[in-house]
């Protein structure tokens, strides 16, 4: 590990002045920890956030409001959180280990970077690691790889299962920097790779996240959260998706689907909400939506199973949503 | 540049100690370099294993993930903290009773995992066991023991 300094802050100006001065936020280091170890993160300046007090579950009017330094499972294990958004608690907990998710926070599970083993191997080209080296895996070991969103310059899924959770239910992240707070989708924090895989997230230099909202929607106690993966726990997502119904009078009145371990980010799919709409929920609208969400995929030579997955992925979970009763 | 030492304190098994770490320690170091607390294991340093799992304020985490800094002021819990003096605390009796190792190198972290497992109720029924004891891994395979201390552990506790 590379030398660094080390900085605990106990106020927001105090955070954001370090990190405009070239500072890293540290909140659970599960991520950045383990990746200034390989070497593949190289700070020389950590602010550790930890003390300020954004760890709040806490429902104003019916949003949900997560503080970002909460931990996944006191999240998960709020009361709130179940009672508003299920959907979230399912996903935390199909997320990391126990000892993991007592450490890592919301901001950083959104934050966290990808799994790629190329980009977590520092003699591997990868151009989000070190740009204009090249991309390994595209004609490398790649069936973890993305199928959606994808470059010529990576191929990475992005790993949070919650962030799936959360752009399926139009959460909001909001932000403090030195330009004043601001509040967008969480959908809107992510880039596609394009030519420069190496920027990963909307944030502005020193911009710190503060808060997560959930709104309430009328879908969001009829979801579920389906991840399909090598093991049966503690293990990245193959294909996961969240689906959550608003079912009234025998019709789906709106619908909202969004994807993990396919995309080059959390992939909300919009074509397959706009077919559910209108629609009595049984197996042939559950097979359109699924249909439609592997609409424009590009396969690499390891992960054409990936469609396949995806589509009965799409099915069972949607199956499991509308059917229960 | 060089990282500057920083000073901390920790309660380590009920004792107070003040280190002066180079901030690039993880936890698991400053446990098992500067303390000589070598129960804690060190198996993958990269939070795959949980060998190195210890509480911190009563919670179980990857010692080897975090830094040491970041820790000031914390109750630490190792596996050589668990026992009342002679005494084993029954998760420990419990993993003699049921053979639930074999070479013994993820023995600490499973017990420590385990103990927190039971403390958190999620130790109810050999399924919930397994999910909740997926941070730790046993290479030897020794998982049937493992799932049987913890549930007579659980069942008495």
């Amino acid at each position: 590990m590379f030398p660094f300094s080390y900085q605990s802050v106990r106020s927001e100006q105090e955070a954001i002045a370090g990190a405009v001065a070239g500072g890293r936020y540290l909140a659970g280091g599960t991520t950045l920890i383990d990746l200034m170890r390989e070497e593949v993160e190289r700070p020389q300046k950590l602010i550790d956030i930890n003390r300020l007090p954004l760890r709040d579950v806490q429902l104003k009017g019916d949003t949900l409001v997560i503080g970002a330094l909460a931990r996944m499972s006191d999240v998960a294990s709020h009361p709130a959180t179940a009672r508003a958004q299920p959907l979230i608690v399912e996903a935390l907990l199909e997320g990391a280990s126990p000892q993991i998710r007592n450490m890592a926070s919301i901001g950083g599970n959104l934050l966290q970077r990808v799994r790629c083993p190329y980009f977590r191997s520092i003699d591997a080209r990868c151009n989000k690691r070190e740009p204009g080296s090249g991309c390994a895996a595209i004609d490398g070991i790649n069936g973890t790889h993305a199928i959606l969103g994808t470059s010529d310059h990576c191929v990475a899924t992005h790993p949070s299962d919650l962030a799936v959770a959360l752009v399926a239910l139009g959460a909001m992240v909001r932000t403090r920097g030195p330009g004043g707070e601001r509040s967008f989708p969480v959908e809107d924090l992510y880039r596609l790779p394009g030519d420069t895989p190496h920027l990963e997230h909307t944030l502005q230099p020193g911009e710190l996240i503060t808060e997560v909202e959930v709104p309430q929607g009328g879908y969001a106690k009829r979801a579920r959260y389906v991840k399909v993966r090598d093991r049966a726990s503690y293990e990245f997502a193959v294909v996961s998706v969240a689906a959550a119904l608003d079912i009234d009078g025998g019709v789906i009145r709106s619908a909202r689907v969004a994807a993990g371990g396919v995309g080059t980010k959390p992939w909300r799919m919009r074509a397959s909400e706009t077919v559910l709409a209108g629609q009595r929920p049984d197996r042939s609208a559950w097979q359109r939506a699924a249909a439609r969400a592997v609409e424009g995929v590009r396969p690499l030579s390891g992960n054409g199973y990936k469609v396949e997955l995806l589509r009965r992925t799409v099915v069972r979970a949607l199956e499991m949503v509308g059917e229960a009763t | 540049m060089t990282s500057s030492t920083v000073r901390i304190e920790l309660l380590v098994n009920g004792l107070p100690q003040r280190l002066e770490l180079d901030p690039r320690t993880s936890l698991l170091d400053a446990l098992r370099e500067h303390l000589q607390l070598i129960g804690t294991k060190k198996g993958c340093n990269q939070g795959a294993c949980g060998a190195c799992t210890v509480l911190v304020d009563g919670r179980r985490i990857n010692a080897c993930l975090t830094l040491a800094v970041m820790h000031d002021g914390a109750k630490v819990t190792t596996i050589e903290g668990l026992a009342a003096g002679e005494t084993l605390h029954p998760l420990q009796a419990a993993f003699i009773e049921n053979d639930a190792f074999q070479c013994g190198y993820c023995t600490p972290g499973q017990i420590v995992s385990g103990a927190a497992c039971i403390a958190e109720r999620h130790a109810g029924s050999p399924d919930e066991i397994r999910a909740w004891m997926s941070g730790n891994i046993c290479r030897c395979g020794a998982y049937p023991g493992i799932v049987a201390a913890i549930a007579a552990a659980a069942r008495e506790s």
